[in-house]
């Protein structure tokens, strides 16, 4: 295989191992812009994962899977505003206690109700986001450079891999066109100000919350019902991390957001590649330095060393009223 | 007038609140166990006989709370300083490493209880220096801990998965983990401490461990309340800028803090990697560090309220894995969901009942 077919295939794995990554991102990116850290982004994205399959291999249609999926993750959403928000408990706290709660629960579940050691049943492939061609991919794929890039990294990808990208420019346009993220970003810079604005600071809350509960809903579809066709124990493995690390390493925004998901996809789909091959000069890499590597890189980051990371100057402090 | 800042006495601050937050916990865990058709008092009592019927069980319950209490003082330790450590999970991991190392090179030649203070050391020295890096970050450039520390526990496993795979796996073993370690670098069983009770220990892996994790937990309390670095990390815990204006050193005492907390947290390794399997093994620490956050939590940060905290928790694990036995429609992760709720319960949501209690006292005492 020539170089360029390698850098294809390695392309288009990067592109859907960074989609729950990006939904996740994005998800995140409302909530601590509106000053509510979400550690539990992974259990939002876990639980999601398993309602999807569980409504799509009930009913076979997988757009209400992705509906179940999206539900429960609002719920979580909803705990988690009712603990950080309401009770002003620590969001940090919250987060890693949702992540118990959906580690347990959906292999429980899981258990209680298919009986396959924490799977879910095979989801029927009508229950299920296959990918779609787009028009003109096999005419194309002779082109040379653009045709195999259209025909295997732009076609060929299930509709959620469009939504998602098609997320990014509407997050930025809700976050930096509109009244709604005007206020969402103020309320997480600074409360006091939008309270005495006379908007209500905790209700501004619970709207990023839902939003970020809806995104999370996709990525937990995403995993279950378009990558693979079941529910696997602890699919998520980690990616709510990994996107909360693509968020602060795009310094809170929107588009470099997508370009950090892209990176820490693309190192993935790289160390996948790279199991067991060695590199001229340098001799074999080991795998654990590409799945290490976002985790350094973000670090670095917030070192400072990369130009600085800024959080939400609100972010993770429970809003008071002055008495 | 708000309910806030009305004082409530320390039996209800401590006993009765926790107490009620633990129940609504367990009422939520028993909701899932009846959503799945079974029943939650059967369940409750199979758990509890499972954990404490047996003296084999006593020695896994407090095998359990050994881990526990470590991650929990981790924990701890840090919140008194304000710092929120969330990666006691992956101190833990590398202070496995240190602990093998010493027990790998020493075994050979010396019995266990010379090995065992070099490998106390061993493990707290490489938890603390997983600790440091992010602590060191957030003394000089201001990165979130809770974010390095998190980071941190991915690197360490990426490091591990490397150093069990590649260097310390038996050649022509596929098992990533190292040699089983001769008698001179484990921990002794604790027999004679269920024998004093007239149990038998059995199986149950409780070890040496147990007893300095104990000791720790006086060092923690004497640190915390009895020493003038104990009195700064509170004072900063409480009031950064009132820290910064009695001439104490934020960077100073963020690092000296990390590195004790990173340190306990490496000791929870001697438990499981030189007590119980006698080798290290990859993912050893099973998610015990993150229990230290509900250990810490539940324990109110105090040494005395960690240890019932741990046994909570250790009681939790064992009987657990016990129920699982007897129920097989509920699965060992049954006790992760009740984890989960009593972190929500007494962590997260520890001020919900606080209102209704103030407004209840006050009925009460007539004010």
């Amino acid at each position: 295989m020539d170089y360029f077919d390698i850098f294809i295939s390695i392309l288009g794995s990067a592109i859907r191992l960074s989609i729950p990554l990006l939904f996740t991102a994005l998800a995140g990116l409302f909530s601590e812009r509106a000053g509510i850290f979400d550690i539990g982004l992974e259990g939002k994205m876990l639980a999601s994962a398993f309602a999807a399959a569980c409504v799509a291999y009930w009913t076979g249609n997988a757009w209400l899977g992705l509906l179940g999926g999206i539900g429960v993750s609002i719920v979580f959403s909803f705990v988690h505003g009712f603990a950080s928000i309401t009770n002003r408990g620590n969001q940090i706290v919250s987060g890693v206690a949702l992540n118990f709660v959906a580690a347990g629960l959906t292999i429980v579940l899981g258990q209680a109700w298919f009986r396959q050691g924490g799977r879910t049943g095979q989801v029927p492939p009508e229950g299920r986001f296959s990918s779609i061609v787009l028009p003109g991919a096999d005419m194309m794929r002779d082109v040379p450079i653009i045709g195999p890039l259209y025909a295997h990294v732009i076609s060929g990808n299930n509709i959620l891999t469009y939504i998602a990208f098609l997320m990014v420019p509407i997050s930025w346009w809700v976050l930096y066109r509109t009244r709604f993220g005007l206020r969402l970003r103020a309320v997480g810079e600074n409360p006091g100000a939008v309270d005495t604005a006379g908007i209500s600071v905790a209700w501004m809350r619970y709207r990023s919350l839902i939003v970020a509960g809806f995104l999370c809903g996709f990525a937990g579809t995403y995993l279950s019902i378009a990558q693979s066709a079941a529910f696997i124990n602890n699919m998520s493995a980690g990616k709510g991390y990994i996107a909360l690390a693509a968020l602060i390493f795009a310094k809170w925004k929107p588009v470099p957001v997508m370009l950090a998901c892209l990176l820490f996809g693309f190192l993935d789909a790289f160390a996948n590649f790279m199991q067991g091959k060695s590199l001229p000069l340098i001799g074999e890499v080991p795998v654990q330095i590409f799945q290490a590597l976002p985790y350094i890189l973000t670090c670095v980051l917030l070192a400072g060393f990369i130009g600085t990371a800024r959080p939400p100057k609100a972010g993770g402090v429970p809003y008071t009223k002055e008495r | 007038m708000t309910t806030a800042s009305v004082p409530l006495p320390a039996w209800i601050n401590y006993g009765l609140i926790p107490l009620l937050n633990l129940i609504l916990a367990f009422f939520f865990s028993g909701l899932v166990v009846w959503a799945i058709g079974e029943s939650p008092f059967e369940a409750l009592q199979l758990l509890l006989i499972g954990a404490l019927g047996r003296g084999e069980g006593i020695g896994f319950t407090l095998f359990y709370t050994t881990s526990f209490i470590f991650t929990g003082l981790s924990v701890a330790v840090a919140i008194h300083a304000g710092l929120f450590n969330i990666g006691s999970e992956g101190q833990a991991y590398l202070g496995g490493l240190g602990a093998a190392l010493v027990a790998l090179a020493m075994d050979h030649y010396v019995p266990w209880y010379v090995t065992m203070p070099f490998a106390v050391i061993g493990a707290a020295l490489f938890g603390a220096a997983c600790a440091a890096i992010p602590a060191w970050l957030q003394a000089k450039r201001g990165s979130h801990i809770v974010i390095t520390t998190i980071m941190f526990n991915f690197i360490v496993s990426s490091l591990m998965n490397y150093m069990l795979v590649r260097v310390l796996i038996v050649p022509g073993k596929m098992a990533p983990e190292t040699r089983t370690f001769l008698p001179g670098g484990q921990l002794p069983k604790l027999d004679w401490l269920i024998a004093m009770f007239g149990g038998k220990l059995g199986a149950a892996p409780l070890n040496f461990s147990f007893l300095i994790a104990l000791i720790m937990c006086f060092l923690v309390w004497v640190l915390i309340w009895r020493t003038k670095l104990g009195y700064e990390m509170r004072t900063l815990g409480i009031s950064p800028t009132a820290a910064s204006y009695a001439g104490i050193r934020y960077s100073k005492i963020v690092m000296i803090t990390m590195l004790i907390s990173g340190g306990l947290a490496g000791m929870m390794a001697l438990n499981p990697v030189m007590g119980a399997s006698a080798r290290l093994q990859i993912e050893f620490v099973g998610g015990a560090g993150f229990v230290g956050i509900a250990v810490s939590l539940m324990g109110r940060n105090h040494p005395a309220g960690i240890i019932l905290a741990a046994l909570l928790f250790g009681i939790l694990y064992q009987g657990g894995a016990e129920l699982s036995f007897d129920m097989p429609s509920i699965t060992r992760d049954m006790i992760v969901v009740i984890q989960g709720m009593v972190i929500l319960f007494a962590g997260a949501l520890e001020y919900m009942l606080r209102p209704a209690i103030v407004r209840f006292y006050q009925q009460l005492t007539g004010k």
